[in-house]
């Protein structure tokens, strides 16, 4: 019966559509209208092909896992695309002629490299958010996923919000905020999933089995929470025509950019941070084989992150039209945080204690650990640079750029790695990987690769702010902005190579985990492997 | 007095008093007495439930271990 409803529907949705497309006032609201009538039409086809076919009820003696499997292939896939585009975009700022003139407005610089942070972000590390919660969730609650194909809902309403978004901003569809800048349907159409989102993990928590919300929950319902609060307040912006792309924002002036950085920043401290807590506080246990160092300082390690994360976001805005309050306030904040972090540090790597000499033996748990490592380094790199005196030598600069991939390469990346590696053998009832020498390979890749990026964003960073602010005994500026640009080469081959190694480490990855569910011998029964408790 | 100064007032006096009261407690509760016990029950949750969901009476059997 529901299904009548669910094509309906449908049918509805293929229709406007089709009518928004005929009707749209902009190349990027035409193609986006496309997308969405053919993803409507492909899953009413679904929908009826399924109608009236006899229903096998969900077994509630297993774990949903389809969902997940599904997550898992398309974190690997969004990873390698999202790696490509900044690949490419290093590149780009390394030779301009690779801004080529037959794809101006399209494939230059200023276009791919929001497609590359939303890839990597929210394409990646989302799809891996999703995907590890959905496992984590009904692991630790001992009980099905709640709400059935909600969760099918969940994944493929967020392929779409990366595919309108990617294809948007190539068309130049953007609201200009940074990490926010799909427009006004797909932020709304983000809302409905991210709803869907919270029903599935919270009504699977509310059936738990166990008397407990294990800690690895508490992060990963914080990040789904706080990223819905910021994500409707950073977009209160009204459509210019129901028929465009174009929207306009309620903020505006120093409001709108208090907004966008309190956004910002929480979107690097809940979506960037408390999600991928989550996964630690679930994956390094298990790799290691030992419970978490110390219950009672995860806890502790919780609540001072919610509740000092989410003041730091005016340190983006030291030296700007923000009053000097309000930066010192996100400046104190920002300091402050840094003992929190490490607390969650140290609780991730002292899970190790006593069983040290796995990382000589187990490259996942070694990816595990440099990902907790560099958690360490860039939280301590990141209240340093909000200091008031060090941000007037880093902001602008291309050491922004380096603390932030060492903490989404470093810490969200290896990370994810560790986990997709701990979840497709037991997804796919593997006994083991396909082959441990391709784990340490893709570990030595990628960390190598990490250095060099890191270490010539260091450099150029701190040149550039040096010659910035360098005067003549007259006071006049010495260098010119072009100076810099010229003076920033090496490094910035350097670092398009070390994007080359990440990149290269993934995709062996990805060779790695599809040889493991092709090749690998099966688990002869799921339940053999069960210890004994 | 209008809503941007009440607002105001009321958030860095008592809002604040009470969010950090609550912080301050949450430690506090952690660091009770009697609570590395409670937690070692918790701690052991991704072990438990591995491979399939727990049954009815399971659940049971674990809240009495703990």
């Amino acid at each position: 019966m529901t299904n009548y409803f669910k094509l309906i529907a449908l049918g509805v949705a293929t229709l406007l559509a089709l009518i928004a497309a005929n009707y749209a006032r902009d190349v990027a609201y035409l193609v986006n209208a496309l997308t969405v009538a053919v993803f409507a039409a492909v899953a009413f086809i679904w929908v009826l092909r399924n109608t009236d076919e006899p229903v096998q009820p969900a077994p509630q003696n297993e774990y949903m896992d389809g969902v997940v499997r599904a997550g898992v292939i398309a974190t690997a896939f969004w990873g390698v695309v999202g790696f490509l585009a900044g690949t490419f975009i290093a590149f780009q700022l390394a030779f301009p002629y690779l801004n080529f003139d037959w794809a101006q407005g399209y494939m230059n610089f200023g276009r791919l490299r929001p497609l590359h942070t939303s890839a990597v972000i929210f394409a990646f590390g989302g799809n891996a958010l999703i995907a590890t919660s959905f496992y984590v969730v009904q692991r630790t609650s001992a009980a099905r996923m709640w709400g059935g194909n909600l969760a099918w809902f969940v994944f493929w309403g967020y392929q779409l919000v990366i595919v309108l978004a990617a294809t948007g901003y190539l068309l130049g569809a953007t609201q200009s905020k940074e990490y926010a800048e799909p427009e006004w349907y797909v932020d709304w159409w983000l809302t409905i999933v991210w709803v869907a989102y919270l029903a599935v993990f919270l009504g699977t928590i509310v059936k738990r089995k166990e008397r407990h919300i294990y800690v690895a929950n508490w992060f990963y319902l914080s990040f789904i929470i706080t990223v819905a609060m910021l994500h409707i307040v950073n977009n209160l912006s009204i459509p210019v025509s129901m028929f465009g792309s174009k929207s306009v924002q309620v903020f505006s002036g120093v409001q709108d950019a208090m907004t966008q950085w309190w956004y910002g920043h929480n979107a690097v401290g809940f979506f960037l941070t408390a999600g991928f807590l989550g996964m630690m506080y679930y994956f390094v246990p298990k790799q290691a084989e030992r419970p978490i160092y110390s219950y009672k300082l995860s806890i502790v390690h919780f609540w001072a992150l919610i509740f000092i994360y989410i003041w730091a976001g005016p340190h983006h805005l030291h030296y700007t039209a923000l009053p000097d309050w309000a930066s010192t306030l996100g400046m104190v904040f920002s300091v402050v945080l840094w003992m929190p972090s490490w607390g969650g540090m140290i609780n991730g790597l002292m899970t190790l204690s006593g069983a040290w000499d796995k990382l000589r033996t187990d490259p996942i748990i070694r990816m595990m650990v440099i990902s907790v490592g560099f958690y360490g380094m860039s939280t301590f790199e990141g209240p340093m640079m909000s200091i008031r005196a060090v941000n007037s030598l880093s902001h602008y600069t291309d050491w922004t750029i380096g603390h932030v991939h060492s903490g989404a390469l470093g810490w969200n990346g290896m990370i994810t790695f560790g986990a997709l590696y701990f979840l497709v053998p037991r997804l796919w009832n593997r006994e083991s990987l396909y082959s441990l020498r391709m784990v340490s390979w893709h570990f030595w890749l990628a960390t190598i690769g990490i250095i060099l990026y890191a270490a010539s964003m260091w450099v150029t960073g701190i040149m550039e702010g040096l010659m910035w602010r360098e005067v003549d005994a007259n006071g006049f500026l010495v260098n010119s902005f072009a100076d810099t640009v010229a003076a920033k080469f090496p490094m910035y081959v350097v670092r398009g190579f070390g994007g080359v190694l990440y990149i290269a480490g993934a995709l062996i990855m990805c060779y790695n985990l599809w040889m493991t569910v092709k090749r690998s011998p099966a688990v002869e029964s799921r339940h053999s492997v069960v210890p004994a408790e | 007095m209008e809503t941007y100064s009440l607002l105001r007032q009321f958030a860095d006096s008592w809002m604040l008093l009470f969010l950090f009261a609550f912080f301050i407690g949450v430690v506090i509760w952690v660091l009770r007495p009697g609570a590395r016990k409670v937690y070692e029950e918790p701690a052991g949750i991704p072990f438990r439930h591995e491979d399939k969901p727990a049954d009815d009476d399971d659940s049971a059997a674990d809240a009495k271990e703990a």
